[in-house]
């Protein structure tokens, strides 16, 4: 592999402290057009020990638009997600035994690549919203106190830019330094989003964002990811079906490992190559 | 009364009459544990708290809390009974010349105060714990957080089991060995304070474990998805959630340290010392001292000398003032315990 000037996930001797803003995110984004691939999965099997979870995945997910990952339980929608930004890493015996996953270009197992380093700009929001037990002022500003930033003022206009980048600010503006617990649930949600987003990443990994809320706080999650999708590339798994037509450009369906198919949201709802994808989407199994 | 039947109608059965059996039995056991402690509790509180409260002000006995053990003397002097320490029996000698011939019987220790062993158990307790804590909180992180489970570490759980199993003799035996006599410590605080450790090591570590183990694994996963590393995540997003359960721990801990004799007494502690542990030369001497200490002090007034109704006195001043001790350096754990409760709450 030729190296050519050094990127910015590759592992750095020194830790540096950007100085990110979240309306312009990440270095670079802009030079990659909408639309085009940012993450390229090639042929990947995935094991658990001896359970193999994923089955020779190949799949381009694109700059700047919504992805969303369908599929029955089981069948390795978290897997997927949870490698893009080395999660599984953390697992005992999770291991990427074939193919391989690029992100703008760059094997993400690379011995060279910092997994810290990837991880602040693939963030993620998980199912069970996991609010820090600190104040919402400090769970915004943790990644970034972590990569060395102590400027107050900055800090503040952060938590200010990520709270409304998360629709979240008037609601709590009042009560920045009480804690992040004392949130709704939905809130709760949105403040690991505006956690996630206050390192500025460039693509967000959602697992399940709405779960584990109702109607209303889902469809306010939704709109925001509606607000997002100009400016962050977004990866959402999801079991309902209403919110992967809703809100992603492109979706993928996946049954037992194996991706079925992927194609725009549209066709896959409307004119689905494979008939599982068909059922599934109809209701029919799944 | 009516005597009409309903479905619902109590009978007496044999099921009852053992149900109620049994619930007496739980009740009996109870009481009984209740009443050995209260019988323990009252016997110490009623015969002790005479030597360190006293009715007149200052109503704190100031000698006994603030002076070192001194012998008694007890004579008759024209026709009155006195009670002297050592000291005032010197200076009242040297004003009665004529006392040197009046018989005087002299009891050893029974005057005088213990502060110097409650320095030296304070002292004790605090570099024990410092030790222990961070010894065991480290290893706890190390097993919980780092190690990947195998046999070498289920070997390691298992032998940190087994030394919670040992008893405290053996760790003195060890402590004399390995710092007294290897390391040429000598009989010191360092090495009281290390063998104090070792023995609380096994209830640090196996609780600090826990309280780990009870921080939600979504905490974890959240601070490295925002790109921290493991040992950031660890500091700040794990660590300060299961200090409160970390100190809850160390106050068992605490009272266990501060209570055995057995370990102390071939490392650390003396029967008497004059020099208070901040009297040194150089700073250095400060860890290479041995000090005195309350369970020690207890241990020699009640079985190395002869027993008295003066000696009985100094007995259960020493056991009340240790358990005052005891109960002080725990509520002051629980106070900060739940400070840090309040301060991350989940
Ligand atoms: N930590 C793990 N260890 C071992 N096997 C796992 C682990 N996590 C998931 N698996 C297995 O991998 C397969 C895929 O799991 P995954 O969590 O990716 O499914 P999913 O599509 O996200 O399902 P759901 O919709 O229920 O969340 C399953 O068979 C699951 O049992
Ligand atoms: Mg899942």
């Amino acid at each position: 592999m030729v190296t050519s000037a050094p990127s910015l996930m590759e592992t750095r001797p020194s830790a540096s402290v950007r100085h990110p803003t979240v309306a312009a995110p990440a270095t670079g984004a802009a030079v990659a057009p909408a639309g085009a691939t940012l993450v390229d999965i090639d042929q990947l099997d995935f094991f658990y020990g001896a359970l193999q979870a994923l089955h020779g995945v190949t799949l381009g997910i694109e700059n700047r638009k919504v992805t969303a990952f369908i599929g029955p339980s089981g069948c390795g929608k978290s897997t997927l997600l949870r490698c893009l930004n080395r999660m599984n890493d953390l697992i005992d015996g999770a291991r990427v035994a074939k193919g391989m996953i690029k992100i703008r270009g760059i094997d993400i197992h690379r011995p060279d690549v910092d997994v810290i380093e990837l991880r602040k700009r693939v963030g993620m929001v998980f199912q069970k919203s996991n609010p820090f037990p600190k104040s919402i002022h400090e769970n915004i500003t943790y990644g970034l106190k972590l990569q060395g930033q102590t400027n107050k003022a900055r800090l503040d206009e952060v938590v200010e830019t990520s709270l409304r980048g998360a629709a979240l600010w008037d609601e709590v503006k009042d009560r920045l330094h009480t804690s992040g617990l004392g949130l709704s649930g939905g809130q709760q949600q949105r403040l690991c989003i505006a956690r996630a987003l206050a390192v500025e990443p460039e693509v967000i990994l959602m697992d399940e964002p709405c779960s584990a809320l109702d109607p209303v706080a889902t469809a306010k999650i939704e709109e925001l990811i509606q607000e997002l999708r100009t400016r962050f590339t977004i990866v959402i798994v999801t079991h309902n079906m209403q919110q992967a037509a809703r809100v992603s450009d492109k979706t993928a369906f996946f049954y037992l490992g194996k991706l079925i198919e992927y194609a725009d949201t549209r066709t896959i709802f409307m004119n689905p190559a494979h008939a599982q994808t068909e059922a599934y989407v109809s209701g029919r199994f799944g | 009364m009516s005597t009409e039947c309903h479905i619902f109608q109590a009978r007496p059965s044999a099921l009852r009459r053992r149900e109620g059996l049994v619930f007496f039995c739980f009740r009996a056991a109870t009481y009984f544990v209740l009443l050995c402690g209260a019988l323990i509790f009252g016997t110490i509180v009623f015969k002790g708290a005479g030597s360190v409260f006293q009715v007149r002000a200052p109503f704190l006995n100031t000698t006994f809390l603030t002076e070192a053990p001194e012998s008694l003397h007890v004579f008759e002097f024209h026709g009155q009974k006195m009670e002297l320490g050592d000291g005032d029996y010197r200076v009242f000698q040297a004003r009665h010349p004529d006392v040197a011939r009046v018989k005087s019987e002299s009891y050893i220790y029974s005057a005088g105060g213990i502060f110097p062993c409650i320095v030296g158990t304070v002292l004790l307790v605090l570099g024990s714990m410092a030790i222990a804590l961070i010894l065991g909180v480290s290893a706890a992180i190390y097993l919980n957080e780092y190690a990947r489970d195998g046999r070498f570490i289920r070997f390691v759980r298992l032998a940190i089991l087994n030394l919670a199993g040992v008893p405290s003799i053996v760790f003195g035996l060890f402590g004399f060995g390995m710092f007294v006599i290897f390391f040429g410590w000598n009989v010191s605080l360092l090495a009281g304070w290390f063998t104090l450790a070792f023995m609380v090591l096994p209830v640090v570590i196996t609780a600090s474990e826990e309280s780990l183990k009870a921080v939600p694994r979504g905490f974890r996963e959240g601070s490295l998805a925002l790109g921290a590393t493991k040992w950031q995540t660890i500091r700040k997003n794990v660590l300060p959630y299961a200090l409160p359960g970390i100190l809850t721990s160390s106050i068992l801990g605490i009272a266990r340290v501060a209570g055995e004799t057995a370990p102390i007494m071939f490392t650390a502690a003396y029967v008497v010392r004059d020099k208070l542990p901040w009297q040194v030369d150089k700073f250095s001497e400060f860890f290479f001292q041995g000090v005195m200490a309350l369970p020690y002090h207890i241990y020699v007034v009640s079985s190395k000398i002869p027993q008295n109704e003066y000696t009985e006195r100094v007995q259960y001043g020493t056991a009340f003032v240790f358990l005052l001790i005891v109960a002080l350096i725990a509520t002051a754990s629980i106070v900060l315990r739940s400070r840090l409760r309040n301060r991350y709450q989940w």
